[in-house]
């Protein structure tokens, strides 16, 4: 695959895009796992297929329908997410469905050739264009500042929002800010693996992140090298064995859950097994 | 000339919804250095109170003035440690983390931590600075909330339930460092366990939607008006956790 790499562009760029995917992925994505609002994420990138199909039958620029749908998207869930949270499943399935039918419809209605819309459903890395490498450095350095700047903030909000407001810290434009971001982020993994996979990206790497560290400080960055590592890793997996890339990301990024989690209960239970034969008042008596 | 009170409720009312109101035209006074228990029965709108006086809480009707002005305003001198049932446990945070929110805005790096650390000191907690959050027992992270809320170096400090889920030594620490920082600091504490604090706080407010009582000693009358039942809050001689197993439809 090195050989392939050094020759042909499309695979460089691709994994350009799967390497600068994985800052949105590892920011945005814990964010939303610590705040347990993954699935607004398969809320939102169902909304963009709505925007994708209405920038086909508009003929515009379907990088724009796109970007447009997924800010509505997080805007509308946003608000019904914070009027009445325990509503929110129900809001996300709506926004969901309702995105995917929109975008199907809009595609029946559009002239010309539809093909390319499977491209943004299952993910079509080996074909990302230079402007979606721009967009996603822009939402990459937007999901850094927002992060580095306010983390002091996010931290409080997230953790005890009562305890936040009572010290004068106002969630709104915090909480808005975020779910652009979310949207934007979105838009830029759905050419690594698809609309209907990009909340299988925004939540399996944190949550690896996760069971190796309780600090956020570092879960974020741990979340960000995992998703990069899934997709290099799913990426090569793809090109030696000819398998639709996205999936193989996704699947990738599985696999090392898999293992993290497997590995984080064995040390567990070593160590439950360790204080137990330490407290044990028989801990190295000979059975009679 | 007497001095401007820390807290001013005027003829407030507040409630979540239409009906009966949480608070019904309360007026509230606590001076500066007082410590306050507000006791009465569950539903009585004792936390309610608490979010009125932190602005959390637009009140219908009457008039709030923390520190002479809109409570909005009062923020970086109050300390807050509110009831931690909800929380999300499983959010990646330590103890030092969480008592680092607590610190004035301006306060970062070095300093905040160190700071923060001397909250945790007091509270006998900083060997636990970076202990996942959600490891700590109810006892210990009750007591990281109150480092949290002492780290702003508060004025006021308000505290809702601060003694649940600690156990009984904790408890008898936990009031003696209220009452030592009363010297200070000017305390209201919503609790259910007026006996254990009966001989530390300087006035008992009687809350039961209405404020029934305010003043320095507790009458039966009062606890009777606010329960709806008769309740002694010191029994048997140990600190008595009021409950609804006096019969007569107390619901404490």
């Amino acid at each position: 695959m090195l050989e392939a790499l050094a020759r042909y562009a499309f695979l460089q760029n691709a994994v350009l895009a799967v390497l600068l995917g994985s800052v949105a992925c590892g920011t945005i994505g814990s964010l939303l796992f610590v705040n347990r609002m993954s699935g607004l994420s398969g809320g939102i990138a169902h909304a963009v297929f709505g925007g994708l199909g209405f920038a086909l039958f508009a003929g515009i620029d379907p990088l724009a329908g796109a970007v447009g749908a997924s800010i509505l998207a997080s805007l509308l869930l946003g608000f019904l997410f914070r009027g009445a949270r325990s509503r929110s499943e129900a809001a996300i399935a709506a926004v969901w469905s309702i995105g995917m039918s929109m975008g199907l419809v809009f595609a029946a209605m559009a002239p010309g050739y539809r093909g390319d819309l499977m491209g943004y459903l299952f993910g079509s890395v080996l074909a990302v264009p230079a402007a979606d490498l721009v967009l996603t450095v822009v939402v990459d350095a937007a999901a850094l500042l927002f992060v580095t700047v306010f983390y002091r903030r996010i931290l409080a909000i997230s953790f005890d929002p009562e305890y936040a407001a009572a010290r004068g810290m106002s969630a709104g434009a915090l909480y808005t800010a975020f779910l652009v971001l979310t949207g934007l982020s979105v838009v830029v993994l759905m050419r690594s693996v698809g609309l209907v996979m990009v909340i299988a990206l925004l939540t399996i790497p944190p949550a690896t992140a996760r069971l190796l560290t309780y600090r956020l400080p570092v879960m974020i960055p741990a979340a960000c090298a995992l998703s990069a590592a899934a997709g290099l890793g799913g990426l090569a997996a793809s090109w030696s064995l000819d398998l639709p890339a996205g999936a193989c990301i996704v699947l990738t990024s599985a696999a090392g859950f898999g293992l993290v989690s497997f590995a984080s209960r064995v040390a567990s239970a070593v160590r439950t097994r360790g204080r137990r034969t330490q407290t044990s008042p028989t801990a190295g008596a000979r059975p009679a | 000339m007497s001095e401007e009170p820390v807290v001013r409720l005027r003829a407030v009312s507040f409630g979540y919804g239409p009906g009966r109101p949480a608070l019904d035209r309360v007026d509230f006074e606590v001076a500066k250095g007082d410590y306050v228990a507000v006791i009465g029965p569950n539903g009585g709108g004792k936390t309610t109170l608490l979010k009125v006086i932190l602005g959390l809480r637009k009140p219908w009707s009457g008039s709030v003035e923390v520190f002479g002005g809109p409570p909005g305003k009062a923020r970086s001198r109050i300390g807050y440690v509110p009831q931690w049932t909800g929380l999300n446990l499983d959010f990646p945070v330590t103890a030092l983390d969480v008592v680092m929110m607590g610190l004035p805005p301006g306060l970062r790096g070095a300093a905040g931590r160190r700071r923060a650390l001397a909250a945790m000191e007091e509270l006998g907690v900083a060997s636990l600075a970076s202990n996942h959050a959600g490891s700590l027992s109810g006892g210990q992270r009750q007591k990281v909330f109150v480092a949290r809320a002492l780290a702003g170096s508060p004025e006021l400090l308000l505290l809702d339930e601060p003694a649940a889920s600690v156990d009984q030594a904790g408890q008898g620490g936990l009031y003696e460092l209220l009452e030592r920082l009363s010297a200070t600091i000017t305390i209201i504490l919503v609790t259910h366990d007026v006996g254990a604090v009966a001989g530390s706080v300087r006035s008992i407010a009687c809350l039961n939607g209405r404020l029934v009582s305010h003043a320095e000693t507790l009458g039966t009358e009062a606890l009777w008006k606010a329960y709806g039942c008769p309740v002694d809050p010191i029994s048997h001689g140990t600190p008595h956790r009021v409950l609804g197993t006096h019969g007569g439809g107390c619901d404490a």
